[in-house]
């Protein structure tokens, strides 16, 4: 009988595993291919010219790698300073209107945003604003801002009420009780949320494609035009860049988040 | 400073007046925007040139993001069901490992690897060819509105999978033990009994993907950036072709529309219910 099951179940599995595997082989295949046209099946020329093209001292590529890199630690700097004081207020204090509020960050999320992103770069524009690194900061800190917030929130919620109480008690003040006491505690499910802005950030087209033009090219947009341009082994080395924080984070992402935190997000 | 409801209003304001100044300020520029023509005159004039440009590719925005949102539920219900009724558990922790990959890869890159994955030369067809299943005169370039689908999908449902199955693991097991001793089938336990109790999850995991790919520009562009494509190319297009602002808010306020329209029915039906959203 087991043996027998493992027939169709074999299938089914390879079948599922071709689909998930097959684009991100092809995208391998083009990124190890030096030279490849029809009617070949697989790459004429394997070879790593591109990625000395890529990786050279100031290649467009590592420049804009910088710029993505950049721009998304100013996104966590921004959106940490925004969510911290929030989430422990949205935790600990008791709010008005607690549930509104805790939806109003939900917005950047709940709408679809190009229409929205071609309004901010027509406001920016008459404060100087478009084409610049802070203006392609805001968008994408307030787009992270949710997850910043309900985690912060969460990772508050989930420290100890009793600890904090201790330290006032021997005669610590609120704001040195919350910094060494709480803010320590609650650090996991930050940097938990750190790391899904900055991956936010680092992913993030659309907002830039309208907001940064023309001088903030990033990752993506580079990836793009070289990819619209026809260019498809620096679209693939730049998209293998662009995976590995991503996928690392997908297989690690329980480490970070642990489950008593996940269980209060958004709650 | 011993007001803790002062002192927790000043806390959240900052974050607050961002979202304020940087979405919801926008958003109403934008929904004005569509009422108003460029003389400054309150008019419908855009969304008669939206429908008149655009109409098919609002429609075809409509069946891309509905038959995605479908099919992405249809396949996470079928990993959940199998992870969580599986016998067999070293086919279970394979299906769990394999289907998370592209949970968090990010659009862009999607649909670079659907751009080669999915063309005519693409490695989709020649393994096709390769295996005998397709003769090469078959193979077709799925670089349409299909391979929008095909992306949409292949990203976005490890994220409602993820969701479901989470869903599925903390159910009470007693009911699907007992429905097992009567002797029902696991295709039926997984429609009739632990569907129906994860519906909750399965929807607002659905609605989300509906709004996100709603917002999507760099699969439609890159996919196939040509008509019939998505209502966000065609803005992108007004926008930096024409600076035609206009139209390009008059399709986005229709994009509201629809994903309102999605968040309206669940709520209703949350509400009909009788129990909590």
């Amino acid at each position: 009988m087991s043996a027998i099951g493992w027939i169709p179940r074999g299938i089914i599995l390879g079948l599922f595993a071709f689909a998930i595997f097959g684009p991100l082989a092809n995208l391998a295949l083009w990124a190890a291919a030096e030279q490849w046209y029809f009617p070949f099946k697989l790459p004429v020329v394997y070879g790593l010219k591109f990625w000395y093209q890529v990786f050279k001292p100031s290649s467009d590529a590592l420049k804009s790698l910088g710029t993505s890199v950049v721009i998304a630690l100013l996104t966590v700097a921004v959106s940490l300073a925004l969510a911290i004081p929030a989430g422990y207020a949205l935790a600990r204090l008791s709010l008005p209107f607690r549930g509104l509020i805790m939806l109003a960050f939900l917005l950047p999320q709940a709408f679809p945003s190009v229409a929205v992103y071609i309004n901010v770069a027509r406001i920016f524009y008459s404060f100087g604003l478009n084409g610049t690194t802070m203006g392609v900061v805001l968008v994408h800190a307030v787009h992270g801002l949710v997850f910043a917030v309900w985690i912060a929130a969460a990772a508050f919620a989930a420290v100890d009420r009793d600890l904090e109480l201790a330290a006032r008690n021997i005669g610590a003040g609120a704001l040195r009780a919350f910094f060494t006491v709480t803010l320590p505690l609650a650090a996991p499910g930050i940097v938990a949320s750190a790391i899904f802005v900055f991956l936010e950030s680092l992913d993030e087209f659309t907002g830039t494609f309208f907001v940064g033009v023309p001088d903030v090219t990033t990752l993506p947009l580079l990836m793009f035009t070289a990819s619209v341009a026809g260019n498809y082994q620096i679209a693939a080395i730049t998209a293998l860049i662009l995976l590995i924080p991503s996928v690392g984070f997908m297989l690690f992402v329980e480490r970070f988040l642990k489950a008593d935190v996940l269980s209060k997000v958004g709650a | 400073m011993h007001n803790p409801r002062l002192i927790g209003f000043l806390l959240v304001a900052p974050a607050l007046v961002a979202v304020g100044a940087l979405f919801v300020y926008p958003l109403g520029f934008s929904v004005a925007s569509a009422f108003t023509s460029k003389e400054g005159v309150a008019t419908l004039g855009n969304f008669y040139r939206a429908f008149e440009l655009y109409s098919v590719d609002i429609a075809f925005t409509l069946v891309i993001v509905g038959v995605s949102t479908l099919i992405c539920g249809a396949f996470a219900i079928a990993i959940g069901g199998y992870l969580t009724l599986g016998e067999n558990p070293r086919a279970v922790a394979i299906l769990k490992w394999l289907y998370r990959w592209p949970l968090f890869i990010p659009f862009i890159v999607a649909a670079q690897c659907m751009r080669t994955f999915v063309a005519k030369n693409g490695l989709m067809n020649n393994t096709l060819v390769a295996t005998g299943i397709l003769e090469p005169i078959q193979t077709t370039s799925l670089l349409d509105w299909r391979g929008i689908v095909i992306t949409f999908v292949w990203k976005q449902t490890p994220f409602v999978a993820l969701l479901v199955a989470g869903a599925m693991a903390s159910l009470d097991r007693s009911t699907i033990e007992a429905a097992r001793n009567l002797g029902a089938g696991r295709l039926r336990i997984l429609i009739e009994i632990v569907t129906p109790q994860v519906l909750p999850t399965l929807v607002v995991a659905l609605i989300l993907s509906f709004v996100t790919m709603m917002s999507v520009l760099s699969v439609p562009i890159m996919i196939s950036g040509e008509s019939p494509t998505m209502m966000t190319v065609d803005m992108a297009f007004r926008i930096n072709a024409y600076g035609d602002y206009g139209t390009a808010n008059a399709l986005g306020v229709l994009s509201y529309l629809m994903t309102g329209a999605v968040a309206w029915i669940y709520l209703r039906r949350g509400m009909r219910e009788g129990g909590r959203p």
